[in-house]
């Protein structure tokens, strides 16, 4: 046993190495992208050595769950991360291996975004785990997220599930101290039996289904019992539910809320879902109003309160407005949901601060491709750019004003697509090579089977920037040989170095694929500045 | 003992890191720490921000709850002025006076700093100049960990350990450099 002092996510690292894990992989995505590499930094230290591990970043989030999910059926302990709108590209692969015999114990970890610091959506996982039916856990801090991968494995692996540990910002990218445990050793290869519980043909599917309706007892027993969701019953008339990192902000409350109680609620800390019910319904039971506080959405608060109108105890949260329904929560807004005056600090008296968004680096590559395609765009009133998720997103912003779109990974060359078929011409695509290889390139085929009349511009620049530039899954040479392997014609596959010293060269070489009337892919190649910072300083 | 600190500064300029110097040494002192911060998109040249709690009692929340900050360590001015709601009634604020202008609407520089000085407690500094003059121009965000010293709930020396052990891996100029910056911080808030 010993200390560290750990962010949330390499925690949750540490805590799967120390169970014993054989494979992890992942896309990065924020806030989750220091668990692959806190295991990649273990693994390259290990190499050679017993305990030997994998860790690869993979081409999305759905490859990486899929590889996982092998390494699994191979009986090793594997795990897949991501963030939450990477699990709705792993869905599929998520929602059917609830129905197979997991055999090495599996684990997703997926990390929310309430808020939106650095996502689209603030989509909250327990809602995808309750609707693949399987156990999700929910640390409340650091020490928790190191534990429960133990405890996720172990669960996994006895009920025969995938196990998902769901977290949020605060836990993902806050730090704090560590008491670690014994390492497991991993386990041997040994295959999945045979007995076709890995073959989700129909009339296997209904067999694995209700066995995985009847397994919903031993879960709820689990929820219910002694080891998870602790139930403090007192005698006043408060109830408060906190779930995952709601409790320390409850907890950085609770001396100032005994006092103007003058006494100490009842409380039940929700850390596994599905959710306690007997342990709610004896809460419930014993108080007239029953605050419910959770990061993300109302999800155990909705549950509580179904559609029909009781009348005790009255369920308060983010529905009935002591909390607010969207963003994340602060030890702030709990302060006030447990009607506690608010702290005062000092105001700002004679201006408004006004916000600094973030902005593409002096000399990005991707400044110099996006002046120049809104050079050639000009002579064109009527066009549309459809855009991807990336760093370039930031060209929407002036003084670029240059992309319109941006909804999720790949869609800027299936919308470009759409929109160009629909008439809206021309037509181009901004996408990042990294997100091109994650879902643009199902995109592309698309375009090339009917000759779609758009310009993909990919952005090589050989990194995932916005995450803090990993490698991207293959080296950009590739790139060229990928697009007419699909059938670009290769006269309109063309390279281009992204600099403002070749400006005239590339408004005239994207001018030209604006004009063919037919799918054309420019490639602007040029590192991305933090990447060569990084490698610098390793 | 509980002191809350509130990092904050523009993208680039190594807030993070300095919040996570400042935790290893509060931590080789015996103290509990949580601290929190900001990654992915904020981290290209938007608002940056770190908390750092140190007790020495167990710490609940990661983050500083608002009036509890003792402490907003500012490496841009107009970024201490955001975060002035969490500052404490005794709370101390030491900020870099350099702005950096990467918006169209930033206001008059003079107006920001008159904000800072009408605190109780402020201390305005020019830390790339104290930097430079310690030989390293990156090292501002050292500067004004040397003019918070005296607030810390540490002894100097022991932050001067931490530093010199971040910076061991880039080489004895950088380290130098670096402790260097400090001392000229904490001359200038002696």
């Amino acid at each position: 046993m010993s200390t560290e002092t750990l962010l949330g996510n390499e925690a949750i690292a540490l805590g799967a190495v120390h169970a014993g894990l054989s494979g992890a992989f992942a896309y990065p995505g924020t806030p989750s992208t220091e668990i692959m590499e806190f295991l990649q930094e273990t693994a390259a230290r290990e190499a050679g050595t017993a305990n030997a591990f994998v860790a690869q970043w993979c081409a999305n989030e759905k490859t990486a769950y899929e590889s996982a999910l092998g390494a699994s059926y191979a009986g090793r302990r594997a795990m897949a991360s991501m963030k939450h709108v990477g699990l709705n590209v792993a869905a599929d692969p998520f929602v059917n291996s609830a129905l197979i015999r997991i055999n090495g114990g599996f684990v997703v970890v997926v990390a929310d975004d309430p808020g939106m610091h650095s996502s689209q959506d603030e989509q909250d996982s327990r809602w995808l785990a309750d609707f693949a039916r399987i156990i999700c856990l929910e640390p409340s801090d650091q020490q928790e997220a190191y534990d429960m991968m133990r405890k996720a494995f172990d669960l996994s692996e006895k009920h025969e599930v995938p196990v998902m540990i769901r977290i949020t910002t605060r836990l993902a990218h806050a730090r704090a101290i560590v008491k670690t445990g014994p390492r497991t050793p991993q386990n041997p290869v040994r295959k999945a039996d045979a007995d076709m519980s890995w073959i989700l043909m129909p009339a296997i599917a209904r067999k694995r289904w209700r066995e995985l309706i009847e397994k919903q007892k031993a879960f709820a027993a689990i929820s219910d019992g002694p080891d998870a969701n602790p139930l403090a019953m007192k005698s006043g008339k408060l109830g408060v539910i906190t779930t995952g990192v709601a409790l320390p902000y409850y907890r950085e409350n609770l001396a100032d809320l005994v006092a103007s109680l003058g006494a100490e609620p009842s409380h039940l800390h929700i850390g596994m879902y599905p959710m306690p019910k007997e342990k709610l319904r004896k809460l419930a039971a014993g108080v007239e109003r029953l605050l419910v506080i959770e990061d993300g959405y109302p999800f155990v608060e909705r549950e509580l309160r179904g559609i029909l109108p009781f009348a005790s105890p009255r369920i308060l949260g983010k529905e009935s407005g002591e909390l607010p329904i969207d963003g994340e929560l602060s030890p702030d807004n709990v302060r006030a949901a447990l009607g506690l005056p608010e702290r005062e600090g000092f105001a700002v008296k004679n201006l408004v601060p006004p916000s600094r968004p973030p902005s593409l680096c002096t000399g990005c590559p991707h400044t110099d491709s996006l002046v120049a395609l809104k050079e050639v765009l000009r002579d064109y009133p009527l066009h549309s750019v459809n855009s991807d998720i990336g760093c370039y997103t930031l060209g929407a912003l002036p003084p670029y004003s240059a992309v319109e779109t941006c909804v999720d990974m790949g869609a800027s060359i299936g919308m470009a697509r759409g929109a160009s078929e629909a008439g809206l011409r021309p037509t181009v695509a901004v996408i990042g090579d990294s997100t091109f290889y994650h879902s643009g390139i199902t995109n592309l085929i698309d375009a090339v089977s009917h000759r779609t009349n758009m310009t993909v511009l990919i952005l090589d620049n050989g990194t995932t920037g916005m995450t803090g530039a990993q490698p991207t899954i293959l080296p950009s040479s590739g790139l060229g040989n990928l697009v007419r392997g699909v059938g670009i014609e290769p006269e309109h596959v063309v390279t281009l170095r992204a600099h403002k010293n070749e400006h005239a060269k590339n408004v005239e070489a994207i001018r030209r694929e604006l004009a063919y009337e037919g799918p054309s892919v420019v490639i602007m190649v040029r590192e991305c500045l933090e990447a060569v910072k990084k490698a610098r300083k390793a | 003992m509980k002191y809350d600190i509130v990092f904050c500064g523009v993208g680039g300029q190594g807030g993070i890191s300095v919040s996570v110097v400042i935790a290893r040494a509060a931590m080789a002192a015996g103290l509990q720490v949580k601290q929190s911060e900001v990654h992915g998109m904020s981290q290209r040249g938007g608002e940056v921000l770190a908390h750092l709690r140190i007790s020495d009692k167990p710490i609940a929340s990661p983050t500083i709850p608002r009036g509890c900050a003792n402490l907003i360590l500012a490496f841009e001015p107009l970024e201490a002025l955001r975060y002035l709601p969490w500052l404490s009634r005794d709370g101390a604020v030491v900020a870099a006076t350099a702005p950096i202008r990467n918006i169209p609407t930033y206001p008059e520089i003079e107006s920001v700093l008159a904000e800072i000085k009408a605190l109780p407690k402020a201390v305005l500094l020019d830390a790339d100049a104290l930097a430079k003059e310690a030989g390293n121009a990156r090292a501002a965000n050292i500067v004004l960990v040397g003019a918070a010293a005296k607030y810390l709930p540490l002894k100097a020396d022991a932050i001067e350990t931490a530093i010199a052990e971040n910076f061991a891996r880039k080489g004895d100029a950088v380290v130098s450099a670096n402790v260097k910056a400090f001392q000229n911080g904490r001359k200038a808030n002696p």
